[in-house]
């Protein structure tokens, strides 16, 4: 069999369906396909980071979003963080740890067939809030919640 | 055969598909210093993780140094069904790179 012509008719396929995705307009290339926001990560301040991510450095308290952490960590290297909301249009979900030297952890970038839930797990140099951030037809809306670190999972 | 760099697990529900995993990764955050020589030990950490179903891109996470060592991530993928086939893949700030397929179950 011609091995490269395999591969050209799979490529072309691939390419065509990324193509139909973007007209679509469920993969704007600026919301799924962009490049990993360094500035945003490498920041140390908070609300600057929030503003180059998600263009806004102030966002709406709701109950809407669960977050969910442990109250109290005993290892700071290892924090589970699940974050869940009944929003609708989420665009991405972000997760802040105030006090770390870097305060962005994570930022997921959902398209529309993704439901809005994240659950991962993170470091905390000591005590801090968390702060879950979530877009949603251009809105911010946020929860907080203080861990309590027993023993901190940064430096060393 | 090298070791294995992600174990990824889909579930199949009603209407949709949890995914669950987790990447086998250091997660060094640059900030640390080794204990023997007191060097700073450089930052390799992943940064991008991407999660398709059938070969479109449904999510895209990206990571910072804040992530615990052996990231676990799961999300969930509306109108995945049994037998769909889902992609994660991860990159990070070396330009190392790996992927696996799975399929919803």
């Amino acid at each position: 069999m011609n091995n490269q012509r395999r591969s050209f008719l799979r490529n072309s396929m691939a390419g065509g369906l990324v193509a139909v995705s973007v007209a679509s307009g469920l993969l704007t290339p600026s919301r799924v396909l962009a490049a990993w926001p360094k500035a945003a990560f490498d920041s140390k301040d908070t609300k600057k980071s929030m503003k180059g991510l998600l263009g806004s450095e102030t966002f709406e308290e709701t109950n809407k979003i669960k977050l969910r952490t442990p109250d109290i960590a005993e290892n700071g290297s290892v924090v589970p963080v699940t974050v869940k909301t009944k929003i609708t249009g989420v665009e991405s979900i972000s997760v802040f740890a105030l006090e770390n030297a870097r305060p962005l952890a994570i930022s997921a970038n959902m398209s529309a067939k993704a439901r809005p839930v994240l659950a991962t797990r993170i470091k905390l140099g000591k005590t801090s809030k968390v702060i879950a951030v979530v877009r949603a037809d251009g809105k911010l809306y946020g929860a907080t919640k203080t861990v309590k670190v027993t023993l901190g999972g940064c430096g060393g | 055969m090298a070791k294995k760099k992600l174990k990824v697990r889909a579930s199949g529900k009603k209407g949709y598909a949890v995914i669950k995993a987790i990447l086998f990764h250091p997660m060094e955050t640059g900030l640390r210093k080794s204990k023997e020589t007191g060097q700073v030990i450089p930052a390799h950490y992943i940064q991008e993780v991407s999660v398709k179903h059938n070969d479109a891109e449904v999510i895209k996470v990206n990571m910072g140094i804040a992530v615990s060592k052996n990231p676990y991530l799961s999300v969930e993928i509306d109108g995945a069904a049994k037998g769909d086939a889902i992609t994660i893949g991860w990159l990070d700030n070396l330009g190392e790179e790996a992927s696996t397929n799975v399929k919803v179950s």
